[in-house]
Order: C-alpha cells, then sequence, then structure tokens
C-alpha cells in the first residue's frame, strides 16, 4: 500500500463537519461523492459569513454592502476561471448546475447552428445529462445523433476515428465517465473533432472535481461543471466556453440582469458572462463555489489525484483479494487510468438489495442506474452499486466496504 | 432504526429466489403494461388475461431487487382467478399499507389512493402473504419497489377497460 493513498484522507477528513456523525449507530462511510461531495467547514462559513454581513443583491446596488456582494460573487468567478485556466473570467457562466450548462449549449448554440444533415456526436457513457438535451434538439432540428460505442475494458471504441466526425458540428463528451471512471482521451477527440470542423463540449463533472483541469490544454470549446461534487453547494454550475463562441450565441432565459437595455421594440443583450445569467444569481452558492476552489486548491490538485490514484488501486487490490470473481468491478482496472468510481456487481444480489445492507453498516454507497441508462444497457446489468472515493475517503473507509460487502454476502445467503 | 430482518422476511427473499407466474402471456388475448422505477432502473412487467371480469391469468417479467420482484410474484397469485372488482380493492389495501398514513408512521403519504376513495383502503380485505411486505413502509425508499408491480397491474386493467 502506498503511504499517499492514506495521507490525505485522515488529514482531511476533519474538515468535513457531517463526516464527524453517526448513521444507525455507526460512524459515517460516506462513499457516495460522485453523485454529491460533502462541503469542509470553509465552504458553508464562506455562505453563512456572506449572509451575515455582507448579503445584497449583487450589480445594481449603490450602496457599501451591495458592492461588496458584487466584489464577493466577481472575486468567485475569478478564482473559478483561475482553477480551470480559463484565459478570462468573463468566459465563465454561472448555471444552476452542470445539466443547465449543456442545456444551455444546446438550446442555444444547438438552435442557433443545427439543422438538417448536421450531426452531434456523443458517446454510450454520458449521463442523461448529456443526452437528453441532444434528444430533444435533435426531434426539434432534425440533425443526426451520433454514437461512438465502449469496448471492452470500459473504454470508448475509436476504431473508426478518423469518419467519426464526418458531417458532425459538435461532440459532446464526459471526461470522466460517473458509473466506469473511465478517463476519456479528450485531447485527442478534439483535436480529432476540431479536424473535421465540430466544437467540442466537455461534460467535466467528474474531471473538475478530481483532476487538475486546464480547459486549453484540453482542447475543450464549451466544458461545464457542477458545485456540489467538488466540495462546492448546491444550486451552482459552471460553463466555461471560449468567449468568441459565447459572443456569438444568443441568449438563453430572458429577464433581468442579461440585457443592457430593454425597449418595446426589442432589448440588447448584456455583454458576457452576463449575457447568460438572468435574473438574479445564486449569490451565496457562487461565493461558496469561490470557497471550494480556494479549498482545493490549498489541498492541490495533483496531491488529489495522487491520493484517489492510489487509494482506487488499494480498494480494487482489497476486492479482488476478498471477493475475487464474486466481484466485478466495471469499467478500466488500470488504476492510473481511471477516477476513484468503483461500479460493483457482487455475486447475484441486486443493487438496491446490496447498499440496504451497506446502509445499516453506515456505508453510503449508490445504487441504481446513476443516470446512464445506455451505458447499463451495454453492459448488460440493470444497475450496479457505485462506491466513489474523494479527498476525505481512506483505506479505512475501503476497509468498511469490504467488511460490509462480505456482511451482505452472509446475509442473503442464509 | 428497523432492522433488515423487518424488511427481508423469508417469505420475500423465497419468492425472490423462486418467482411464481413468472414469464409472458399472448398479447392478446393478454394485455401488458411496463413499469419503470426511475430511481433504480427497475423494469416489471404485467400480463393479465381477463375474461369475463375475471383474471383467468397473470404472468409477470422485468427485472429488480427482491422487493420489486416478490412483490410482483406474491402479487400475481393474489389475483390470479379472482374478479376485477374484487382486485381493484387489493390493490387499494395493499397500497393503504405501503402508505405511510396506512401504518401510522406519519408524514405524508405519497402512495394514497388514487381513485378518491378515502378511509382505510378496504378494511374487509384479507392480504394474506401480503403482509410480509409490511416491513417495507419502514425503509421509505423501498415502499416504490414494492409498489411497482401494483401501479403497473393497474395499468394493464385500465388498458383492458380502455
Ligand atoms: C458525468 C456527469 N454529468 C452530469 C451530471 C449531472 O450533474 P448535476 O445534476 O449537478 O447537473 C453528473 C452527476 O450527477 C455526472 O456525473
Amino acid at each position: 500500500m502506498s503511504a499517499d493513498g492514506d495521507q490525505l484522507g485522515p488529514q482531511t477528513k476533519a474538515h468535513f463537519p457531517l463526516l464527524t456523525r453517526q448513521v444507525h449507530g455507526k460512524p459515517i462511510v460516506y462513499l457516495d461523492s460522485a453523485a454529491s461531495s460533502q462541503k469542509p467547514r470553509c465552504v458553508l462559513d464562506a455562505m453563512n459569513s456572506y449572509y451575515e454581513t455582507i448579503n445584497a443583491n449583487v450589480h445594481r446596488g449603490a450602496y457599501e454592502i451591495a458592492a461588496q456582494a458584487t466584489e464577493a460573487m466577481e472575486a468567485a468567478r475569478a478564482g473559478v476561471a483561475r482553477f480551470v485556466n480559463a484565459p478570462s473570467a468573463d468566459e465563465i457562466v454561472f448555471t444552476k448546475n452542470v445539466t443547465e450548462a449543456i442545456n444551455l449549449v444546446a438550446r442555444s448554440w444547438g438552435g442557433a447552428n443545427l439543422g438538417p444533415g448536421d450531426a452531434v456526436v456523443i458517446t454510450e457513457m454520458e449521463h442523461h445529462a448529456n443526452i437528453v438535451p441532444w434528444h430533444i434538439m435533435a426531434a426539434e432540428k432534425g440533425f443526426e445523433l451520433r454514437w461512438i460505442g465502449v469496448g471492452a475494458d470500459g473504454q470508448l471504441d475509436l476504431s473508426n476515428l478518423d469518419r467519426l466526425f464526418d458531417g458532425a458540428k459538435l461532440l459532446g463528451v464526459t471526461a470522466m465517465s460517473n458509473v466506469l471512471g473511465t478517463l476519456n482521451p479528450i485531447r485527442r477527440l478534439a483535436d480529432a473533432a476540431h479536424d473535421a470542423g465540430a466544437l467540442v463540449l466537455v461534460d467535466a463533472a467528474q474531471y473538475v472535481p478530481h483532476l487538475p483541469t486546464d480547459v486549453q490544454a484540453l482542447g475543450a470549446d464549451f466544458l461545464g461543471f457542477t458545485g456540489h461534487k467538488m466540495c462546492g453547494p448546491t444550486g451552482i454550475g459552471v460553463l466555461w466556453a471560449r468567449a468568441e463562441l459565447l459572443e456569438a450565441m444568443p441568449p438563453f432565459l430572458g429577464g433581468g440582469e442579461m440585457i443592457l437595455d430593454v425597449r418595446k421594440d426589442g432589448f440588447l443583450p448584456n455583454h458576457i458572462p452576463h449575457k447568460f445569467e438572468a435574473g438574479t444569481p445564486p449569490i451565496a452558492e457562487i461565493v461558496g463555489l469561490g470557497a471550494a476552489v480556494e479549498y482545493l486548491d490549498d489541498l492541490g490538485m495533483d496531491r488529489v489525484r495522487e491520493h484517489e490514484v492510489s487509494l482506487t488501486a488499494y480498494a480494487l487490490r482489497t476486492l479482488e483479494e476478498r471477493y475475487g470473481p464474486d466481484l466485478a468491478v466495471h469499467g478500466p482496472s488500470e488504476p492510473a487510468c481511471r477516477g476513484g468510481v468503483l461500479s460493483m456487481s457482487f455475486q447475484d444480489i441486486h443493487p438496491h438489495d446490496l447498499s440496504q445492507v451497506l446502509d445499516d453498516r453506515g456505508v453510503c454507497v449508490r445504487a441504481g442506474h446513476h443516470c446512464a441508462k445506455p451505458l447499463m444497457r451495454h453492459l448488460g446489468v440493470p444497475a450496479t452499486t457505485r462506491a466513489s472515493l474523494y479527498v476525505y475517503n481512506d483505506t479505512s473507509d475501503v476497509d468498511a466496504l469490504a467488511d460490509a460487502l462480505g456482511a451482505a454476502g452472509e446475509f442473503f445467503a442464509r | 432504526m428497523a432492522g433488515l430482518e423487518d424488511l427481508y422476511r423469508e417469505i420475500i427473499l423465497d419468492h425472490y429466489r423462486n418467482p411464481r407466474n413468472r414469464g409472458e402471456l399472448e398479447v392478446p388475448p393478454a394485455v401488458q403494461a411496463v413499469g419503470f422505477n426511475p430511481l433504480c432502473g427497475d423494469e416489471v412487467i404485467v400480463y393479465v388475461d381477463v375474461q369475463d371480469g375475471v383474471i383467468t391469468d397473470v404472468s409477470t417479467g422485468g427485472q429488480g431487487c427482491s422487493i420489486s420482484q416478490s412483490s410482483a410474484s406474491m402479487m400475481s397469485i393474489a389475483i390470479k382467478g379472482r374478479k376485477v372488482s374484487e382486485v381493484r380493492r387489493l390493490v387499494r389495501a395493499f397500497k393503504h399499507m405501503m402508505s405511510i398514513h396506512g401504518t401510522g408512521i406519519g408524514g405524508t403519504g405519497d402512495d394514497l389512493d388514487d381513485d378518491g376513495d378515502t378511509g382505510n383502503g378496504a378494511g374487509d380485505v384479507k392480504l394474506g402473504d401480503l403482509e410480509a411486505l409490511r416491513g417495507v413502509v419502514k425503509f421509505p425508499v423501498r415502499i416504490k419497489c414494492a409498489t411497482l408491480s401494483w401501479n403497473t397491474l393497474v395499468q394493464a386493467l385500465d388498458e383492458t377497460f380502455a
């Protein structure tokens, strides 16, 4: 066992108030961060402090606290931009979550640019958030929705990469699968898509929280992520897009904040990013997200990644040693090629039943299709039991999971 | 906290391992309905053959957890050969048992009678083996698993008489 796997976890656990609680009389073992992460004290404090000291609506008031609220919001935007190496904070659009970020691209960019004869290419391992908006737009605009399949070891099947993007206007791809943990070759895909004249939208919901992210190095044109999976609050997500794309796109939602002028015969949209932020934004959540990226920056994203690789390796090894062929972990077997998402099939115990016994022992995992039904059909399973790792997990959590699996096996063998 | 034994009664696991009336019926004369539990991806298919107001045959298919599958299996036994009017009363009684109101735990039940019928569902209806599923109510997320096949049955009956 590498020492790294156990260094970050025990040290950071203390930063997360929720992780001190018990469930069903047992210490909580939180292994569902792929669904939503826990929040460190500093994020909760930042949001409270916002409400207690500078709460006011932004961008309009001439008084002191309104200016401070605006400043806090824009400082968070700048922090988020730095965190993903965006060239400018003006390219950071705040949304409700990554789902809204993708819908924004589908509606606004897709509505203006897609029609019959065009194709949008997505993959079989997308989350529904990067499938359904394209189904909706395809029905409306009559373009082709083309799929990249999943092959052996949970990798995308890129055997026909040279023809894949013929006639395509956009590639939509997840940077990391929320079911398999697969880290997709975004740069390679982006280069191929760009060569064919297609733009690239990256669903980075599972990537930004776990790996150092550089939107420019990835070669993305649009990239979305969601605050609640990266130590931030719910209700806040981000769309990053290249400035000239945002400039050219029509507005998404209309209302206050997104206009420069409104007359009886029309309106003039605001400058980016405000053009895409209609109505009062979730200010406290934006401040919270700002605190979250600061927290992750302080830990160091390289270290976060290193920690998760070695803890994933420990988990894969432990589960293999204890359960052998009784337990299948879907997705890449090499820890360096994947994230800390372990989608398991255990004996013939249904994931819902398995997670129920795990819950009884305080172990929080997710059972279900993980909003990736096309992928589940490909895997040939109705559901999996997913354990996912983050900065606060350590080998003791993995051991608790392994013990609980054994208990479930015994319970259902009676 | 309710114990796991409250949920996983022996009879439930037995129906899960050896489901009764499992398979397909020819459509028509049978009618088929598919139900989804969007939460976990479980799917239940219910086939019913209704002749002269009586359910002469029933079959269920699909995939799911022990609660949804055993509930479908027990349901098939409980309704086979029964009059549709009796079965509708049984559905009400079962869903009443599966509502948080029904067992007096408190809070707002989400699976109460959907036909405007108030009161205790159907007090005179005997649930028999189905009583084994009563413990599910203590695990609110699992209620949808237990009621999936019953809601799908109602769909199939509604279709029969549509
Ligand atoms: C890969 C991926 N995309 C999109 C989402 C949707 O995130 P949200 O519900 O915050 O919009 C998730 C998480 O649920 C995810 O894992």
